[in-house]
Order: C-alpha cells, then structure tokens, then sequence
C-alpha cells in the first residue's frame, strides 16, 4: 500500500464529508425581488395578536405598495414566535452569533447591552449607512425614548413605545368583599389589609406579585422592582456605579413577599413557581380568581383586552388600577410615595442582513406617523412619537399622566440581565419558603458579587 | 498456530481511516475545544464574547465553593439530584421493571404478552416531546388523568409536578425507558436451556429459589451490562427538563439541564458550561472504565 494511495483515501473522505455537509452559500440577489423577514413574539390569534394584525393587514401591503412606486420589488414576511421573551432572546444570541437571522427584529431595550458588549449587534448607522440620520422621525422621538434601543451613546434599533406598572384591580371582587372603589392604598400595610379583606371574603388569590425565575424578567419588573423601590432604594447606585447587594430595604421587599406568599398566602405560590405560571395568573385573573395584580400597562393593553386570547369583554367596567405604594408614604425610592419602572421595547436591524436599506427603509416607515397612528387605533398605548397621542383610551392615558413622572429605569449595563436573573432566583428562594429573607439575601449578594466583583457592590447597614 | 490476518494491518488502518477521521473532528476536536474553554470566561453574551480572559481554574472553582454547592440551582445540588435520579428511574425503575417484566412472561406466548410488549416499546419509541407533552397532560394537579383516576378511587389527588417533582420525573423516565431493559433481559432468557428449568421444578423449587439459583447466575453478566448502559444514559438524559424545566425551585434540575441553563440561557456562560462538561466527561469515562473492566473479567 503506497503512500500516495493513503493520501488519496484521506482525500476522499474529506470530500466526501464536505459533499455531505454541503457548504452552499446564500445567495444575494442585487436587482432581484427582495423579501424581508421581520419576527416578533407575537402569533396570530394569541400572544401580541395587535401587533400580527397591525403587520400584516396595514404595514406590509402599505409597504409594498410604496416600494413598487419607487420601482422596488420587495416582500415582507413575518416570523412569528411563540415562546417566551426569554426564549426569543436565546434564539437571537443564537441566530446572530453565527450570523444568521431575520432581517428586522423586535427587541427589548434592555437585551441591548448584552448583545452590543458581544458584537451582537451594530448601530443602525453602521449597519444601514448615513441615510438613517436624515430620517425626519428622529425629531419627534425624545432622547429619552431613542435611548430604550440605546446604550453608550448609540443608537441600535427604533422603539415602539414604553411602559408603566401598577396594580390591576377586580371592581367586582372588591365590591363583593366591600372594598370601597376606586380604591389607592398609600402603604404596604393598607396593601395587605385589603389583600386579608379580599380573603376574608372568600377571593381564592387576594394578590399576585410576581416572584421566581420561571416568569423571568416579568418577576424583576412587575415583582421585585416594585417591591423594592417601595422599600427605598434601586438596585443600582447610578452615583456610585455599584450594585446594592444587601440592604434592609431588600429585606423588607423580601419579607413583603414572604408576608403574602408564606406567612399569610395571600397569593398563589405555585403559580410563581411552575413553568407557565404567568399565563396562569392571566388565565385566573380573566376568571374572576385573582383580586389584585402587579401588572405593566402591557396586561391592560393586549392581555385582557377585549378580543384577546384572555381578554376580559367587559374590561372597562371589571378593572381598574392602582398605583403601587411605597412601603410608607415618602418611603420609596428618591423620596417618593408611589413608585413605578418603565421598560420599553422596539425593532433593530440585524447587522447580519443582505438587505440593510431596505430593511432600514421598513423599519423607518413602520415608525413613521401614519403607521404608528394606526397602531394606536388597534391597541392605544404610550406612543414613542410626540406627533401620536394615545389614541381613545382614557384609561391609557391617565395611567401615562399619573405614573411617567414617577418613573425609573434598569441599569443599561451588559451585567444587568445576570443581576436580574439573580434576582428572580431570591424571591424565588423566599416565596416557596426555601429560604429565610436573610438567607436569600446572603445567596443573592454571593451570586452577585461573583458576577460582577467585590469592587463593584455595596452593602447598606441594615436595622 | 497463529492465524494468518487477511489483511495487513496498514490495511486495516486504511479501512479505519475515515472512522478515525470522523471520530476525530466530531469527538475529539469538540472535546480539546471544551477542555480549552473551561479554563476562560467565554460567554456568548456580554463584554466577555468577544475578549474572554484565560482564567485559569476558576470555573472549577466555582462549580466546586463548598460553602454553597448543596443550594438548589448549583452545581452539588444538580448532582445529588442526579444521583437519586439514576438511583430510581434507571436501577430500581428500567433495570428492575424490564426485569420483572421479561421474567414475568418467560416463556409465555398470548394475546396479554403482546399487549405489554407493545405498550412497552411504544413508550419507548414515541418521540420525546410527545411523550413529555402527554405526561405533563398526564401528570396535571386539577385536570390530569392520574389524578382524575386517584381521586375517583378516594385516593386523593397529589399535586405530582409541584409537590413530588423528582418522584414524578423518576417515574416518567422508568415507564420511557423500561423497553430497552426489558427486551434485552427476555432474549437474554431465551438463552437459558429450558432443561434447567424443568430440573429444578422437579426438584420442587419455587420462583423465588428458581431466580435466585438460575435465572440471577445465568443472567448476571447481562444485568451488569445493561445497568451500565442504562445508568450512562440516565445520567445524560435531558427530557425531565420538558416537564419541569429544572423546577420548581431547581428540585429538579439534573446536572443536564444544569449544564443548559448555564451555557445557553442567560448570558451563555461557555467556559463554566464547559467545565461542568469536563467534570461530567469524567464521570461518564469512569463509569465507561468500570464497564470495560466488568466485561474484560467476565470474559477472562
């Protein structure tokens, strides 16, 4: 057996295996009809159904129609997703880490960091080119709103609008346990007492405040920021540039959730801690099960909205909100009596595309005034564009006025979405009684000094 | 006499080439390349994507701080979890169940052996999330068929998935798997010659004195292998996480699904993935070599 004839056997099986894997690569077409794909979590019929509606029946054909004008042939498709958020952000690190992806891609402002310290992601400008300063939206979007798809001074994406939380009341539970309505408690103890009213009266869960890792980033904002900025501080120190690890306002946000989860179950344990339980307070909340939720402006908007998968018919008459109290008038955060934090959402542009401009050119026109409008139509919410109200929902816009002034934000830092994690891992701990409040404390500044160095934490005496 | 090979042994390495070139880009590179990773802080996410740092044997040390690795969620707890795991769904559950099945219809033929049989290997073959979907349906506190049938019999209705997570996975992964077990032991006892039997039934034996003396020293090098076989598979599985994802509370969260949710949820953390992925190498090749060694002994 000559050597040469080993080499070629070597040989073949490379190419063989080569053959098999194939290594086809994607064709551009230049002059060609383009198709675009843009994805959301959003499903016909289910979560988000506004927003699929909204794309398909007046973006794309409007779209297609004003690229055929301009003598371009291009299609839109749209992906849709039907996982969760923290799904969809696992499928973009994926998809973009070996370049591949949808062109346009709905994004939460806070993943930003994470992707852009990865070079996940490019600014708009980098990836679409110059053109995308002179866009005329740019005037009626603050910088506070551009910078939900921001971070270090760059742009990364359009938004489609922020967000509030507060607490979602049943009128009819209230009434039924003679709690007089509209009703506002002003501290956490009144918060409780109306929770004990609610099952004194037979309400099978009197308050749901999220809590544990199942629900995700859901438990950070609708749970745990809100019980924690009540209790004084964030979890950031934005002076300082350090996370607070230990404090006894996290104590006491933890002893809030052991108070209604242990001690008192005043709320659903399981709920927090099953794999679905989000969908599940939604679905109890829809039937008349669940008194009080700690909610973003979001459940109000698309989840019990009238039509929607767990929509509530009469919704108007059935629900009304609260503004989450701190733990004692002037006890929360910056001083304040109420407290609330804001997230945002959007679109970006995937750096990985074969058809940045016109990718760019949909993403600029989905933003664009007549668009947007018409978005508020289907589903009115705080619109990212001065030049759009929201549109015909009082409640909407009453829930804008009182709570936006009182706003905060999460830390826009790659670290934060580790941080937060922990976070969920804490109440986690605490509301299945795993753990003391002063345990999961402790837990919870190991993990996180681990996470981002000693350097970078401070501890606040405690009581 | 020494036999004379038909082939020349540059031959036989040509005939083994192209496996040995596969084994070495699809097991060896992979491995070399988690070996490297596990001493980085490589994440896919984050500022340590593109410029992970060398950092020696952190990762190990993390997945090895004693102060905390028997808490819910890390790396002590997963495999304790593990172990109780394999303990119940692969020894007692699919060896000992596909056991007392073959044993149970030795030499029996009928419409009754064909129906277990059937059931039996269809529970195996039904792709995974099918089988994890019907189970979670199955497993369900308020509308599932378990409880729907318990609390029909006044036998109350546990709530499985919250309350009993382990035991519910156990015994979902001995029902999926209890075929291979099964089929393997009842070829197994094909082997042993009916006269054997017959002998010791003369001689007034009864079933237990029939195991203990002639199916268990017959059929021992047969149970050792496939409780190697099953306990390295058990080890490794992933699908409880598609009843429980891990929960609640990480009761439930094998070192698989440990290695998941570090290395491809939340930031992707790849270099303490791949570490944890070394350490359970390790207890795969030990394990391996415990297996190796057994037959090696038997056949000598």
């Amino acid at each position: 057996m000559s050597k040469s004839r080993l080499v070629l056997t070597f040989l073949l099986a490379f190419s063989l295996m080569i053959a098999a894997f194939g290594v086809a690569a994607p064709a551009r077409a230049q002059d060609g009809p383009v198709t675009l794909t843009i994805t959301c979590r959003c499903v016909a019929g289910g979560v988000n159904n506004n927003l699929v509606v909204w794309l398909t029946t007046y973006v794309f054909p409007t779209f297609e129609k004003m690229m055929a004008d301009q003598g371009r042939d291009v299609k839109v498709e749209l992906v849709e997703f039907g996982g969760s958020d923290e799904q969809l952000k696992e499928q973009y690190a994926l998809d973009l880490s070996v370049g591949s992806g949808y062109d346009v891609m709905s994004f939460d402002g806070f993943w930003v960091p994470e992707f852009v310290g990865a070079g996940l992601l490019k600014p708009l400008e980098e990836v679409a080119g110059s053109e995308v300063n002179d866009w005329e939206g740019w005037g009626h979007i603050t910088p506070g709103i551009q910078a939900i798809l921001g971070y270090q001074g760059q742009v990364y994406g359009l938004p489609m609008g922020t967000d509030v939380r507060q607490i979602f009341y049943r009128n009819d539970l209230f009434q039924q346990a003679g709690i007089e309505v509209p009703w506002q408690p002003t501290s956490w103890e009144e918060l409780l007492d109306t929770a004990r009213t609610l099952k004194d009266a037979g309400v099978a869960i009197p308050i749901q405040l999220n809590a544990g890792t199942p629900m995700g980033e859901a438990t950070t904002m609708q749970g745990w920021f809100m019980a924690l900025l009540g209790a004084g501080h964030h979890m950031y120190d934005f002076d300082q540039h350090k996370w607070i690890v230990s404090s006894q306002s996290i104590l006491d946000a933890l002893n809030l959730y052991k108070t209604i989860y242990v001690d008192e179950e005043l709320g659903d344990a399981r709920m927090q801690l099953l794999q679905d339980g989000r969908n599940r307070s939604f679905v109890e909340f829809r039937d008349g099960n669940v008194g009080m939720l700690v909610e973003g402006d979001w459940f109000w908007r698309s989840v019990i909205a009238p039509g929607s998968e767990t929509g509530i018919e009469n919704r108007n008459e059935i629900v009304s909100w609260a503004k989450m109290p701190a733990k004692e008038p002037g006890a929360g955060y910056n001083g304040q009596d109420f407290v609330t934090i804001s997230g945002g959402t959007g679109w970006v542009i995937n750096p990985n595309t074969k058809n940045a401009a016109e990718a760019w050119a949909l993403l600029s026109y989905m933003s664009s005034e007549d668009p947007a409008r018409a978005f508020e139509l289907m589903q009115p919410r705080i619109s990212f564009r001065d030049d759009v109200p929201v549109a015909g929902d009082p409640v909407m816009t009453a829930m804008a006025e009182a709570l936006l002034p009182l706003t905060t934000v999460r830390p826009m830092l790659p670290e934060y979405p580790q941080v937060s994690i922990e976070a969920q891992l804490m109440t986690e701990r605490v509301v299945s009684g795993e753990m003391s409040p002063e345990e999961a404390m402790q837990a919870f500044d190991d993990a996180v000094t681990e996470l981002v160095g000693e350097a970078n934490v401070i501890r606040l005496p405690l009581n | 006499m020494e036999r004379k090979a038909i082939f020349s042994a540059k031959v036989g390495l040509l005939f083994l080439a192209p496996a040995l070139v596969f084994v070495a880009i699809f097991l060896l590179y992979p491995f070399v390349r988690v070996f490297m990773l596990s001493f980085t802080n490589q994440t896919l996410l984050g500022t340590t994507a593109p410029n992970p740092d060398w950092v020696g044997l952190d990762n190990y040390q993390r997945l090895f701080d004693f102060d905390r690795w028997m808490r819910l969620g890390e790396f002590g707890s997963a495999l304790k979890i593990t172990a109780q795991f394999v303990a119940g769904s692969a020894l007692i559950g699919q060896v000992g169940l596909g056991l007392l099945i073959a044993w149970a219809f030795y030499r029996k033929k009928g419409v009754l052996r064909e129906t277990v049989y059937t059931l039996v290997i269809l529970a195996w073959i039904i792709p995974e999330t099918v089988v994890a979907f019907t189970w979670v349906a199955f497993l369900d506190w308020e509308f599932g068929t378990l409880n729907a049938i318990l609390g029909t019999l006044g036998l109350g209705r546990p709530d499985w998935l919250f309350k009993h997570p382990l035991e519910s996975i156990i015994l979902f992964n001995s029902w999926r798997g209890a075929a291979f077990s099964m089929l393997l032991f009842s070829s197994a006892l094909e082997t042993i010659p009916p006269s054997y039997i017959e002998t010791a039934e003369v001689a007034g034996a009864n079933a237990w004195q029939k195991f203990r003396d002639i199916f268990f020293p017959l059929l021992r090098g047969h149970i050792l292998t496939d409780l190697i076989l099953i306990t390295l598979w058990t080890f490794n599985v992933f699908t409880p996480y598609l009843l429980t994802g891990g929960g609640p509370i990480k009761k439930t969260e094998l070192v698989s699904i440990y290695t998941y949710r570090t290395a491809f949820q939340g930031q992707h953390e790849f270099g303490k993935g791949g570490a944890i992925a070394v350490v359970m190498m390790l207890i795969n090749f030990s394990l391996a070599i415990v297996y190796l060694s057994m037959i090696r002994r038997r056949k000598a």
